[in-house]
């Protein structure tokens, strides 16, 4: 038959060239190997998804090919770190995050190995690939291990500059990213502090805070909210432990209501490590816990589903208007 | 020679392994499996089999097999000892006080309050071990990452791995298999402690995993199949195992075993996989071990 292809078909491998943000994370490991530092990289699997395959054609002596051996990779990862390797293994959250949970508990953080889990497609941004695919969960699991680091980057820019910023973070680091092609929220050259929420605005009546991909639809949110007088504050809560207690205890004191968003089950998540700092700290601030409320996601194409869940700006705009006017935010809630 | 009442080894000493040679590492797995009752006593509760039937095995890797400088359990260039079987860490304490890695009273507080020492092995709280274990199946995982991370960094050490045979049944080990035998690490060494028996019964009866050689083989590795309690055989063939330089395939040594090794009533009671010695049985025993009376 006729080889040639129309130039709207494509094919798997290519999917990399026309997702520039996949590159955010090969280039940062190719970063940290020009200074010096001891980087090994694996994937299972999934290099042309994880954009890894970049990192490997240029260093193949430090990149590693595990297979679909998701939990043998994190345990691998932890006999490499052992001999002073910086390991980076990559597959997608909802394996990492649930499939590899007591092996990273165990041979990573209860070992104290300096073992980086790139966790990327998390929350539902794999779409119709289905529940085997989603992780809205892995947020709750990884929070719940001691002795690890969980960082959620909104954009590449992010990612890359938290990358940066790890190199001598002294835990393991458990990495919530997303599919690559979320709009930049940060300028290449952002400084990325672990453990430090980043304020992009204040306000009186509602303080969003957000984490991974909503961040930018929070941004985009407050922006319209704005334009009706609402007073509305942003903040990016992109590392998820440590959480930065005391911008959250800043922003309870500010508003009279906040808001978390995020691409996880409402259980466990963000908007739990928010409202238990509220209850120990004995804020009355009102919380509503926006995101995925304790179902499995519909199937739909990526953008489909953030529109229904609400996760876009447009969602994350008229829940913030329904809550506002409601004094109770149970009223919200399922 | 031959040791009484317990456990009979090969009256000719193999190659390389002298009379004096011989007779001290069946004196240091007699060691281990009386430091193993002794320890047990503190905690009322252990896994004497579990160590009886490895007993040989470490003495051999411990005390000719493997690089170690006593009291320097750090030393970079140091052969890997990893314990899968984490459940006989009762057993590989007694060695770590021995090399000096840890201390008397360390060795002593096993299992007490906050003591650095429990029933499965901890690398954060305790000198001389290579990685944690408890959870079945991580630790082929964890050898090859290590022997693999080894061999990009130019190091020439072996990675020594002690599995359980029940811990066969665990999906991870097959994995780690395949991986390592896809990236010929072949200074990775994965010891089989075939002793028959898992915590619900006959291994072979629970979740059977024969034939063992057959499918370590099929999966790439180079196997050799060796009675685990005869120290001569064990030693030899794993000192020519460590010395192939060449090697590009990691090797299963299965070591045929007797769970319970040196005590009669426990090497017929599948029962005995957890359990307590009172005090005067605990002596019978001892003494049995000794070759004295019991």
């Amino acid at each position: 038959m006729d080889k040639t292809i129309s130039s709207d078909s494509w094919q798997y491998r290519a999917l990399n060239a026309i997702t520039p943000g996949l590159n955010y994370l090969s280039d940062a490991l190719i970063d940290l190997v020009e200074q010096g530092h001891p980087v090994m990289a694996g994937s299972a699997d999934l290099q042309y998804s994880n954009g890894l395959n970049k990192f490997a054609a240029c260093y193949p002596e430090r990149y590693i090919q595990f297979g679909i051996s998701e939990q043998n990779m994190v345990s691998a990862a932890a006999g490499l770190a052992t001999v002073g390797h910086m390991p980076f293994v990559a597959t997608f959250a909802s394996f990492l995050g649930l499939l590899c949970c007591e092996q990273i508990r165990m041979d990573v953080a209860y070992c104290k190995q300096p073992v980086r889990l790139i966790g990327h497609h998390t929350g539902i941004s794999l779409g119709f690939y289905g529940t085997s695919h989603h992780a809205t969960e892995d947020i709750s699991t990884m929070r719940a291990i001691s002795g690890l680091t969980v960082i959620s980057p909104a954009d590449g820019p992010s990612l890359a500059a938290a990358i940066r910023a790890s190199v001598d973070w002294p835990e393991p680091i458990y990495f919530r990213i997303g599919r690559g092609r979320e709009p930049d929220v940060y300028a290449q050259d952002m400084t990325f502090q672990i453990g430090t929420a980043i304020e992009h605005s204040q306000g009186d009546d509602l303080t969003i805070i957000a984490c991974g991909m909503p961040v930018k639809e929070a941004l985009d949110a407050a922006n319209v909210l704005r334009s009706d007088g609402i007073s509305v504050g942003v903040m990016d809560m992109a590392t998820l432990k440590p959480l930065d207690r005391e911008a959250v205890l800043r922003a309870a004191q500010r508003s009279g209501l906040l808001m978390t968003v995020e691409e996880h089950n409402i259980i466990g998540g963000l908007g739990a490590a928010v409202a238990e700092v509220l209850a120990e700290e004995g804020c009355g601030t009102r919380l509503l816990r926006h995101g995925i409320r304790d179902e499995y996601s519909l199937i739909a194409p990526p953008n489909h589903l953030y529109a229904h869940y609400k996760l876009d700006a447009a969602g994350i705009e008229a829940m913030a208007r329904d809550v506002l006017k409601n004094s109770r935010v149970g009223s919200q809630q399922s | 020679m031959t040791m009484q009442n317990g456990i009979t080894h090969r009256s000719k000493v193999q190659e390389g392994l002298t009379e004096n040679q011989h007779r001290w590492l069946c004196d240091r797995a007699q060691f281990v499996r009386l430091e193993a009752i002794r320890l047990i006593e503190i905690a009322k509760v252990g896994h004497y089999t579990s160590v009886f039937s490895c007993a040989e095995i470490l003495a051999a890797l411990f005390y000719d097999v493997m690089s170690l400088r006593r009291g320097e359990p750090h030393w970079q260039d140091r052969d890997r000892f990893l314990l899968g079987k984490g459940h006989a860490a009762v057993g590989l304490f007694p060695i770590l006080a021995d090399f000096g890695f840890i201390t008397r009273e360390m060795l002593e507080s096993y299992t007490r309050l906050g003591s650095p020492l429990g029933d499965h092995p901890d690398m954060t709280k305790v000198p001389g071990i290579d990685f944690s274990s408890g959870s079945l199946g991580h630790a082929l995982s964890v050898s090859a990452g290590m022997a693999l991370g080894a061999r990009r960094l130019h190091k020439d050490f072996t990675v020594f791995t002690l599995l359980g045979d029940g811990e066969m049944q665990e999906g991870q080990v097959w994995e780690a298999a395949l991986f390592a035998a896809h990236h010929r690490l072949g200074r990775l060494i994965a010891i089989v402690d075939r002793n028959g028996f898992q915590l619900d019964g006959r291994v072979d009866d629970v979740i059977g995993i024969e034939p063992l050689s057959a499918k370590w083989r099929s999966f790439n590795w180079e196997v050799h199949e060796v009675d685990g309690h005869n120290v001569a055989d064990l030693t030899s063939l794993l000192r020519q195992l460590k010395a192939d330089k060449v090697r590009d395939k990691p090797v299963c040594v299965i070591a045929q075993t007797v769970k319970g090794k040196g005590i009669p009533y426990m090497e017929t009671e599948p029962g005995w996989h957890l359990g307590y010695l009172a005090p005067e049985d605990a002596q019978k025993a001892i003494n049995h071990i000794k070759g004295q009376e019991g």
